[in-house]
């Protein structure tokens, strides 16, 4: 049907007719735009709503809401930031966060990637069933570790360090990610592998030329996913370490004090998102692909 | 030798925890006595606790459809219009914010005054359309002669008749609240056949005497004035002019009571408590939806765009409505998908917890408590019990096990 009214377009080639065509169209789907833009207003509007707040002094916030900025924009203060960065410990926990996003997002690549080609290419005894110990592992709770990791690193002197962290957070990032790699590695035609192999190449040597390069969407996706989980991560870091603190936790202990603490709260939440929000932005598409393969596999 | 690094993660920080957790579980504060399963018992006697499995399960009964559901419209309605990249980004955004971010987020849309939350204020405004806040929401009667309260009216003791006059004094009305157009109140004359009145401001600066109109005294314009038979009953209203007078004229003989209706003093609109005691659960869902609903969007949206056109268009040519296409055709073809999303987001409600403690206040904390946050709690949140603590996280583990089996399962078929 729709490929005959095209044509009767292209046959008459009436401007009129097809502006009206087209508005006629619009009309018809009025009533389904206006509802989508209502929806994208209240996906987009709360996080507007954070950024403005956090242009306001804490009095201000006590008073009116943050949309009155729109109209008063010199109500708008960009102090609240410049107190963040010389008077509070903010721009050490950012530091923090840094180095936990970045080691756990390193270390589980590394480690997945290779432990993904074994169990992709290589024949060991057992492969199987340890790969299904790893899909099992997909699911369980990091509450079920909180207990037993808190009193090991007590011991073991990794209480309280970023290293302890990231350790952690690779751990728990480990079955998602060798899962994930693994089965893009299988997808590799079987007959490039043979062919390095028969030139006499070395495991070690086939998977950083070959596996390593053709694996890269994957690893792509895989490390948006670990970047964004460690970056946003609370629970962890709350249990695991006392002064090395995250972002999320140096807000997490001014929260008690919702409103007269808000000058810190909103923009040390909003610069805590806006990081992880251009990456996203930046790599939306390899966001897209890792989580299907994820999910819908 | 490629496996190595990953097995010594695993097995130290997830296997070993797993069988200690359990083994811990067991055992009661201290560690030193084993007490079978009376941590488990305590789990369900104890109100935080019970309290926390109660709202799990109905976060699990609610969130997980409802996440999947939205993403099921909003992928077939993307479809359908130009801009659908847009749409799709704006609603996969808050998937990069953190929960905890987004509750903070959310937290600022919940404040309760309509003039500092924003949910509020869009409520507001549609209900102060439908009920117009008095001009006079915080007056009280001033002086001996007036009585009712605010909700029923206020209403003049003495009755009136034609002829003589009414005096309908107010006072706590704060100088910025006197109404525009208000002038000195002016004496109201009486008529014949007619019962006039007036409604003032019974306050000057240094004193005056309650009851007595008197100068440097304004009159209340727009007040709605009643004049009420004897069963109490409007038979006419008027309002009042710039001096507080008003007039009913022809009014037949006999004896009135004259009000000032309840509509002068309507409070404005006080806003929903999204974060009081009994919203704050469907508040946090509302926010952790607003996260979730992009993952949902997109994972349907890939199956949709998976299913062969010719299928939906053949359905379309044989005559079928497009709701029909809809329930008969695309719902069952996207089925392994949409129970994919489904279990996705049953794993994660039961391990909420990051938004629960951002959105919610402290006061309110206890009410809307989850598995999760009661575990951490009873462990590391003072209480520092890890017997009771490791008994919740393996309860936790025996929910999820369903999924792991389901998830072996279809791992083995695939192989």
């Amino acid at each position: 049907m729709a490929t005959v009214a095209s044509d009767e377009v292209v046959v008459v080639p009436d401007p009129n007719e097809r502006v009206s065509a087209r508005i006629l169209r619009f009309l018809a789907k009025a009533p389904l735009n206006l509802l989508l833009i209502v929806i994208a207003v209240f996906w987009l509007v709360p996080t507007i709503g954070l950024f403005f707040t956090s242009l306001m002094t804490a009095n201000d916030f006590a008073s009116f809401g943050w949309w009155k900025l729109i109209s008063n924009p010199h109500l708008a203060t960009w102090d609240n930031y410049s107190n963040l960065v010389h008077h509070t410990s903010i721009p050490s926990s950012l530091w923090v966060t840094v180095q936990i996003a970045i080691g756990g997002t390193i270390l589980p690549i590394i480690i997945a990637s290779l432990a993904g080609y074994a169990f992709a290419w290589l024949e060991f005894p057992g492969r199987d069933w340890a790969f299904i110990i790893v899909i099992g592992l997909l699911v369980v709770p990091l509450q079920m570790a909180l207990i037993p990791i808190f009193s090991l690193y007590n011991h073991l002197h990794l209480f309280d360090t970023v290293f302890g962290l990231i350790l952690f957070h690779t751990a728990f990032g480990l079955p998602f990610a060798i899962f994930l790699l693994r089965n893009f590695f299988i997808g590799i035609p079987k007959d490039i592998l043979e062919s390095a192999r028969i030139d006499g190449a070395s495991e070690i040597r086939i998977f950083l030329r070959l596996i390593l390069p053709l694996g890269l969407p994957a690893i792509a996706s895989l490390a948006i996913f670990q970047f964004l989980w460690t970056w946003n991560d609370l629970l962890v870091a709350l249990t695991m370490a006392r002064n090395t603190q995250p972002l999320t936790v140096a807000i997490f202990s001014n929260l008690r004090q919702f409103g007269s603490n808000i000058d810190l709260i909103a923009p040390a939440a909003f610069f805590s998102l806006a990081i992880p929000l251009a990456v996203f932005l930046a790599f939306q598409r390899y966001f897209a692909e890792g989580l299907l393969a994820g999910s819908v596999k | 030798m490629f496996l190595a690094p990953a097995v010594i993660l695993l097995v130290v920080w997830i296997l070993y925890p797993l069988v200690y957790t359990v083994w811990r579980s067991f055992y009661d504060r201290s560690g030193a006595n084993f007490i079978w399963f009376d941590n488990y018992q305590t789990l369900f006697t104890t109100d935080t606790t019970r309290t926390a499995i109660r709202n799990n399960a109905v976060w699990v009964a609610v969130v997980p459809a409802l996440v999947t559901a939205i993403g099921l419209v909003f992928a077939v309605l993307t479809e359908r219009i130009r801009w659908g990249v847009a749409f799709k980004i704006a609603v996969f955004m808050p998937m990069a914010v953190s929960l905890f971010a987004a509750g903070v987020i959310w937290r600022i849309m919940y404040q309760q005054e309509p003039s500092r939350g924003a949910l509020n204020a869009v409520i507001a405004s549609v209900h102060d359309k439908v009920q117009p806040p008095g001009p006079l929401s915080d007056a009280l009667p001033s002086g001996t002669q007036l009585t009712g309260t605010p909700a029923t009216g206020i209403v003049l003791k003495t009755p009136v008749r034609p002829g003589s006059v009414a005096l309908l004094p107010l006072t706590g009305i704060p100088p910025d609240q006197v109404p525009a157009g208000s002038v000195q109140a002016k004496q109201p004359t009486p008529q014949a056949g007619a019962i006039t009145g007036a409604v003032w401001r019974d306050f000057k600066p240094g004193g005056g005497t309650p009851g007595k109109l008197e100068k440097e005294e304004v009159g209340l314009p727009d007040v709605t004035v009643e004049l009420r038979d004897s069963s109490g009953k409007a038979i006419a209203t008027t309002t009042t002019s710039g001096n507080g007078n008003f007039t009913f004229s022809d009014v037949k003989d006999g004896e009135y009571k004259t009000a000032i209706g309840s509509a002068t003093f309507r409070q404005p609109y006080g806003g929903v408590a999204w974060l009081g005691s009994k919203l704050i659960n469907p508040s946090i869902m509302i926010a952790y939806i607003w996260v979730w609903a992009g993952f949902a969007m997109v994972v349907v949206g890939a199956g949709l765009a998976a299913i062969p056109r010719d299928v939906l268009e053949a359905a379309r040519t044989d005559g079928s409505t497009e709701w029909q296409v809809f329930r008969r055709v695309t719902v069952p073809l996207l089925a392994p998908v949409l129970s994919v999303v489904f279990i996705t987001m049953l794993i994660n409600v039961l391990k909420v917890f990051d938004i629960v403690l951002s959105v919610a206040p402290p006061s309110v904390q206890a009410n809307a408590n989850v598995i999760a946050l009661a575990m951490w709690r009873t462990s590391f949140g003072g209480v520092n019990d890890f017997g009771l603590g490791s008994a919740i996280a393996v309860f936790l583990f025996l929910l999820v096990i369903p999924v792991l089996a389901l998830n072996i399962r279809r791992f083995r078929r695939e192989v």
